[in-house]
């Protein structure tokens, strides 16, 4: 056995939720060691879609996402890097007048949280964003959200927790979690042993595996997210697009980057796998989204798609994640699973941890995301198996 | 039991080879071609209506290409040809191909992926200004469309294309400026024992140095590539190189053909889930095949340039190999002779492709030499310095990391024209071996996907 490395927490999964609670963690002087068995943000947090929405969003979420979505406001600053995010406003639309009720209803429902959205239908719609194909019948404008990088986010805030100070260990596989002594002890594929007073598991499609070790299965599934972009064009799109509808194939979101790249996502999940690391785009997937974002947006109609791709993101039964302290054992901490929606969170989700390993308790409401919730499930399916 | 589906990717030599076998063995394949025309790129048959004779078309390679051709005209009849169709993904045994902008689906018990290749490409200074072609691009216009890629024209690069390009092109009236290679001429005396597996070939190989020496042009090997000079306006108007002797030569010219021998596009492999080996003759990642050309993955068969780069002949007979390869494993019965003569020739085949990838070699150092100013990426606009303060400053230690935090080989060629300079650039900058530093994994679309494509019932 080698050397044990010791420090006040031990984070184990560098995605964008443990890079983000090391660099906090580090801001409240605590020691950090992260532990990532690739590359830091190498999975969902560097594959998703890039939104930094909180429309639509479960009300009681709200909160965290405000209180991310101001992190986001000066991420360039605190990180010292450029993860470009462009707070363009998002858009979320209706072809129905179901729908359309709907999401008027969710933007009352949404005020008390201090979210602010503007209802928009008609010509006044098709007057401001012209660009909107025939179908649609009205949308919902959050002027403050927006859209960021992925591939970028996540390695800029391991790069500067590990500026800060925080020991960033990647290719490093941990096999084995364990309370040990009233601390924790973290064992590699390597070999090495790590050691910590308190715990965080952020170990997303991989969560469930560490947190059955301690007596707390999660039932994660995983799936793929169906990505593509097109070749660039002129800037024009500004804000993100996003339907709201009940019907899976009609699921579409796009962006256009500043470069001039639309990304676009949605409709059928793919494939994927916690075991390969691998996941993927279906064809047909693909050509139903087409004919999709050309609903949106018609003009569309002309571009070409250069790339698709995807990523292992980890789902529960309920859609929202499993945020907190565990039921079960004091010091140790989950935040994983949070079912595609998890980008935007990400920086707040570092600091409310960092919030709740450093002083025992946060300010922002997290209850509903407790792992208790799947206590009595125990018995259910705890891989990360599809 | 049912007609078992055999789909071939590729008209070109080895993807009519193997339609050859296939029909002989009572079958009725589908082939799938992207061209308007069979032939692949080196038989490329003109549009019809162009009248040029195949002598003019093919010089010394004439008669193989009529041959080649005339075997298709016969099987025609006898196969299911689809022209026009691009492949542009393949997932649980279906090819999607688009084809006049309408998606199509096949689904195959065996897949022959014959795809060809494309040039191997080595940025250098200034490559990113209008003029610069591959050598396989400058090849087309001129086989194809009867055009030049300029008035005065530089050459430079390496392999066997850059001097047949040349000459073709001096033939054809252009003016050829000079003729630049990279590789020294001691390195294509050493290689003469593998070269002289096949006399034929080497002989061609001297008729065309003869004629390049005849034609007046410069030629000058064992250079290094400096810049190629231009203007955003105007395009090219000159390249630079050192010269064995040290000296910096400028060449005064308005396009530039570029290229270092040929890679394989081995992109519909790649989707199709074929496992890939690090081949350090060539440095490159290339998929992995037995002696008769299976992948890794059951039912999936790969033959041509498009794994492995042997030319045309070789595609004749890799094609009719893999073919025989898929009937052997479908059950049906397979020419033994003929097929025992097609994989003595084919060792040939593959000596030979070794000795010209020691006489040509990828100049690996030149792309780690390159300046931090130089485009490397085209498609995205990125340099040299942005690929290696990824790979210095921020811990890029593998290519795909290497592209996610920098976007090279994100754009519309994913990395099939900087691919391969992006990796030793990396690998030079962090010092890890080129073989960890890891391939660009594939993605779909293997070329542009049109988005009304989605409009359109399949």
């Amino acid at each position: 056995m080698t050397e044990v490395k010791r420090s006040d927490v031990l984070i184990i999964g560098g995605g964008i939720m443990g890079a983000s609670a090391a660099f906090f963690l580090r801001q409240r002087g605590k020691s950090v060691t992260l532990i990532e068995r690739g590359l830091i943000g190498q999975q969902a947090s560097g594959t998703n879609f890039g939104n930094v929405r909180r429309q639509g969003r479960f009300l009681p979420q709200l909160p965290l996402a405000n209180r991310s979505r101001e992190i986001w406001g000066r991420l360039n600053e605190l990180l010292g890097e450029d993860a470009e995010f462009l707070p363009s406003g998002h858009l979320r639309l209706a072809y129905t007048e179901e729908m359309a009720g709907r999401i008027e209803q969710y933007g009352r429902d949404a005020r008390p949280y201090g979210l602010e959205l503007e209802m928009i239908s008609g010509n006044v719609l098709r007057d401001r964003f012209p660009f909107l194909g025939p179908e649609i019948r009205a949308g919902s404008y959050s002027p403050l959200d927006g859209h960021a990088n992925p591939r970028l986010a996540a390695p800029a805030f391991g790069r500067a927790a590990k500026r800060a100070g925080a020991e960033i260990v990647e290719r490093a596989e941990v096999l084995s979690v364990e309370q040990e002594g009233g601390s924790f002890r973290a064992g590699t594929a390597d070999g090495r042993v790590f050691r910590a007073e308190q715990m965080l598991i952020t170990a997303g499609a991989w969560g469930s595996r560490l947190s059955q070790q301690f007596g707390e299965p999660a039932p994660l599934v995983v799936h793929g997210p169906q990505m593509a972009v097109t070749e660039p064009v002129p800037y024009g799109l500004e804000p993100v697009l996003g339907i709201a509808t009940t019907i899976p194939e009609e699921i579409i979101y796009l962006r256009q980057v500043k470069r001039g790249n639309i990304v676009f996502g949605g409709g059928i999940r793919g494939p994927a796998s916690a075991e390969t690391l691998r996941a993927y785009v279906k064809p047909e997937n693909t050509l139903g989204q087409l004919a999709q974002i050309t609903r949106i947006v018609p003009a569309l109609r002309r571009l070409n798609v250069i790339r698709v791709w995807s990523g292992i993101e980890s789902y529960l039964p309920d859609d929202i994640p499993i945020m907190g302290p565990s039921a079960r054992i004091s010091g140790l901490h989950y935040a994983f699973g949070f079912c595609g929606h998890g980008f935007q969170l990400g920086p707040g989700v570092g600091d409310v941890m960092a919030e709740l390993i450093a002083t025992g308790r946060t300010s922002t409401p997290i209850e509903p995301f407790t792992i208790a919730r799947f206590a009595s499930s125990a018995t259910n399916q705890t891989g990360g198996h599809p | 039991m049912a007609e078992p589906r055999l789909i071939i990717v590729g008209a070109g030599p080895a993807g009519i080879r193997a339609a050859e076998q296939l029909v002989a063995a009572g079958l009725r394949p589908v082939l799938l071609d992207e061209g308007q025309r069979d032939g692949g790129q080196i038989y490329r048959r003109q549009p019809e209506g162009f009248t040029r004779t195949p002598e003019q078309l093919y010089g010394t390679e004439a008669a193989r290409a009529v041959a080649l051709h005339e075997s298709f005209e016969q099987l025609k009849p006898q196969i299911d040809y689809r022209p026009r169709h691009l492949a542009w993904n393949v997932a649980d045994g279906v090819v999607h191909t688009i084809s006049a902008g309408k998606p199509g689906q096949f689904a195959y018990d065996a897949l022959i992926i014959a795809a060809g290749a494309t040039d191997r490409l080595l940025p250098v200074k200034g490559w990113q200004h209008a003029g610069v072609y591959s050598l396989g691009g400058a090849q087309i216009a001129l086989k194809a469309q009867a055009c030049a890629i300029g008035r005065k024209v530089v050459f430079m690069g390496t392999g066997p294309l850059l001097q047949l390009v040349a000459l073709q092109y001096h033939k054809a009236g252009a003016e050829v400026v000079a003729l630049l290679d990279t590789s020294p001429f001691h390195r294509q005396v050493m290689a003469l024992p593998k070269l002289a597996a096949r006399p034929d070939m080497l002989l061609k190989g001297l008729r065309i140095v003869a004629g390049l020496m005849a034609s007046g042009m410069a030629i000058h090997r064992g250079v290094t590539p400096v810049e190629i000079h231009g203007e955003a306006e105007a395009g090219v108007t000159g390249a630079s190189v050192r010269l064995a002797s040290g000296e910096i030569r400028r060449f005064d010219c308005d396009a530039v053909g570029l290229g270092y021998h040929l890679r394989p596009e081995a992109q519909l492999a790649d989707l199709a889930r074929c496992a890939f080996t690090f081949d350090a003759g060539t440095r490159q990642f290339w998929p992995e095949i037995d002696a008769d050309g299976r992948s890794s993955v059951p039912g999936v068969y790969l033959a041509g340039d498009g794994v492995r780069t042997q030319g045309a002949d070789g595609a004749e007979i890799s094609g009719a190999l893999a073919a025989c390869a898929a009937l052997e494993d479908l059950g049906r019965p397979v020419p033994e002779a003929r097929r025992a003569e097609f994989r003595a020739r084919a060792r040939i085949m593959e000596r030979f492709r070794e000795g010209i990838a020691e006489a040509y070699p990828w100049p690996a150092h030149l792309a780690a030499d390159l300046p931090d100013e130089a485009i490397l990426c085209r498609c995205e606009g990125i340099t040299v310095g942005e690929l290696r303060d990824a790979a210095n400053a921020k811990g890029a230690d593998e290519v795909n990391r290497a592209k996610a935090l920098t976007r090279v080989g994100m754009g519309r060629c994913q990395g099939r024209y900087c691919g391969h300079a992006g990796a030793e650039i990396v690998a030079a900058a962090t010092g890890v071996p080129l073989e960890a530093v890891g391939r660009l994994r594939g993605q779909a679309p293997v070329k542009p996907l049109p988005v009304a494509a989605g409009e359109v019932e399949p």
